[in-house]
């Protein structure tokens, strides 16, 4: 604040204590008084525009400020929400990447079986489940083979016939799923999952769930996953391995037969 | 380097695995693995760890025997121990609680669940 304005018009109109004496003085001093008042007045309201001008801008601003804030807030939900999907996909491939290792992390066929077991039990919840091998006939038909039974005895599962559901499974090669598993008993002739083990189009055989963990209420996404894994690459580690044992007791075979002819020969 | 040590009993490779994957994620963990309880006993006593993370249902020696000898082991009497298994029923839970186990988690899975409880266990 300036002087003058520390200086208010009562004082400029006394005249700063100088002595007046007659009247035109006093016209003049009065004149001189109102004039400064009006210049102080005059300087308040422009300051007062001023400050309205000022507040304004920084009503605008703040609004501006308000706008970008909504702007970083949607896009820090979005960078969170985006993290948490980037993080479910990354458990997603962390159980996708263990199962497809163990699956073909060996070429031997009880193995192999114990592998789609524990993927079945660990990383699906599946409690109660068979692996059902689909063998061709030689009269062109099929038949099943057990393969894997897990929570019911050998025998009981060896006795259920293939659900109606299995055979569509086997017929068109397309997974059957119930969602919702919460509530849900155990029947041995309406499975809850019936997942095809296939070779490109060629359906070899069928994992079979009909009952989950009691803490497992529904299939997640990374459970869809699990069986599109199971359908693609049990099938063929399962064939592999099979080939392998196979191939490996013809070997055993041949080189015994061999071992027979070379060691009488010699004896000859 | 490791700030801790971690050791993962399991006996089934395939879940062995899952769970040492998933705590690769902490890079001041240093996982060890075990089959089962005897060979946790072994590496329990060949050095100190810091968190136990164990299944129930193991052959030779299960995850809960495994539990109460480790409370009375002088060196980690006082470790962290987090249970994993397909037990989900509450009675289940509570046995391994009294027992001395600090968590508990239910299979399937998830590694962000084991991640956070580690963590949480370790204050990290």
């Amino acid at each position: 604040m300036s002087r003058d304005d520390e200086d208010g018009p009562n004082e400029a109109a006394a005249g700063h204590g100088k002595t007046s004496d007659g009247p035109e003085n006093r016209i003049e001093e009065s004149l001189a008084a109102r004039q400064a008042f009006l210049q102080v007045f005059k300087r308040g309201e422009e300051f007062a525009e001023e400050l309205m001008r000022e507040n304004e801008r920084l009503r605008y601003r703040v609004a501006e400020l308000e706008k970008d804030m909504a702007g970083v807030e949607a896009q820090n939900q979005s960078y969170a929400s985006r993290y948490v999907e980037i993080e479910q996909e990354n458990n997603n491939l962390l159980n996708i990447y263990v199962a497809t290792y163990q699956l073909h992390s060996t070429l031997d066929y009880d193995e192999v079986l114990r592998a789609i077991t524990e993927v079945a039990l660990n990383f699906i919840g599946a409690e109660i489940f068979t692996v059902t091998a689909v063998e061709s006939t030689p009269s062109g038909g099929w038949e099943p083979r057990l393969l894997v039974a897990e929570g019911l005895d050998w025998e009981t599962a060896a006795q259920v016939p293939v659900a109606p559901v299995a055979r569509e499974v086997i017929a068109t090669g397309v997974p059957h799923f119930v969602n919702e598993l919460e509530g849900v008993e155990a029947d041995l002739e309406r499975p809850l999952v019936v997942v095809p083990l296939k070779i490109k189009e060629l359906t070899i055989g069928v994992l079979s769930i009909y009952k989950f963990l009691q803490q497992k209420k529904l299939l997640a996404s990374v459970d869809h996953e699990l069986f599109t894994l199971l359908a693609g690459h049990a099938a063929t580690a399962v064939f592999a391995a099979k080939l392998y044992t196979d191939s490996k007791r013809k070997l055993s075979t041949i080189q015994g037969f061999i071992d027979l002819v070379t060691s009488s020969s010699t004896s000859e | 380097m490791a700030d801790y040590a971690a050791l993962v009993v399991e006996d089934s490779p395939t879940m062995r695995q899952l769970i040492v994957f998933a705590l690769r994620r902490l890079p001041a963990l240093k996982v060890t693995e075990a089959d089962d309880g005897v060979d946790a006993l072994k590496k329990l006593q060949g050095g100190k760890f810091d968190i136990l993370i164990t299944d129930i249902n193991m052959p030779i020696m299960d995850g809960l025997k495994l539990v109460s000898l480790v409370r009375k082991d002088e060196l980690h009497k006082e470790i962290p121990i987090i249970i994993i298994t397909t037990e989900g029923a509450q009675e289940d839970r509570q046995r391994a609680l009294a027992l001395g186990a600090n968590a508990y988690i239910t299979k399937p899975i998830q590694a962000p669940h084991v991640i956070n409880t580690v963590k949480q266990l370790l204050k990290l």
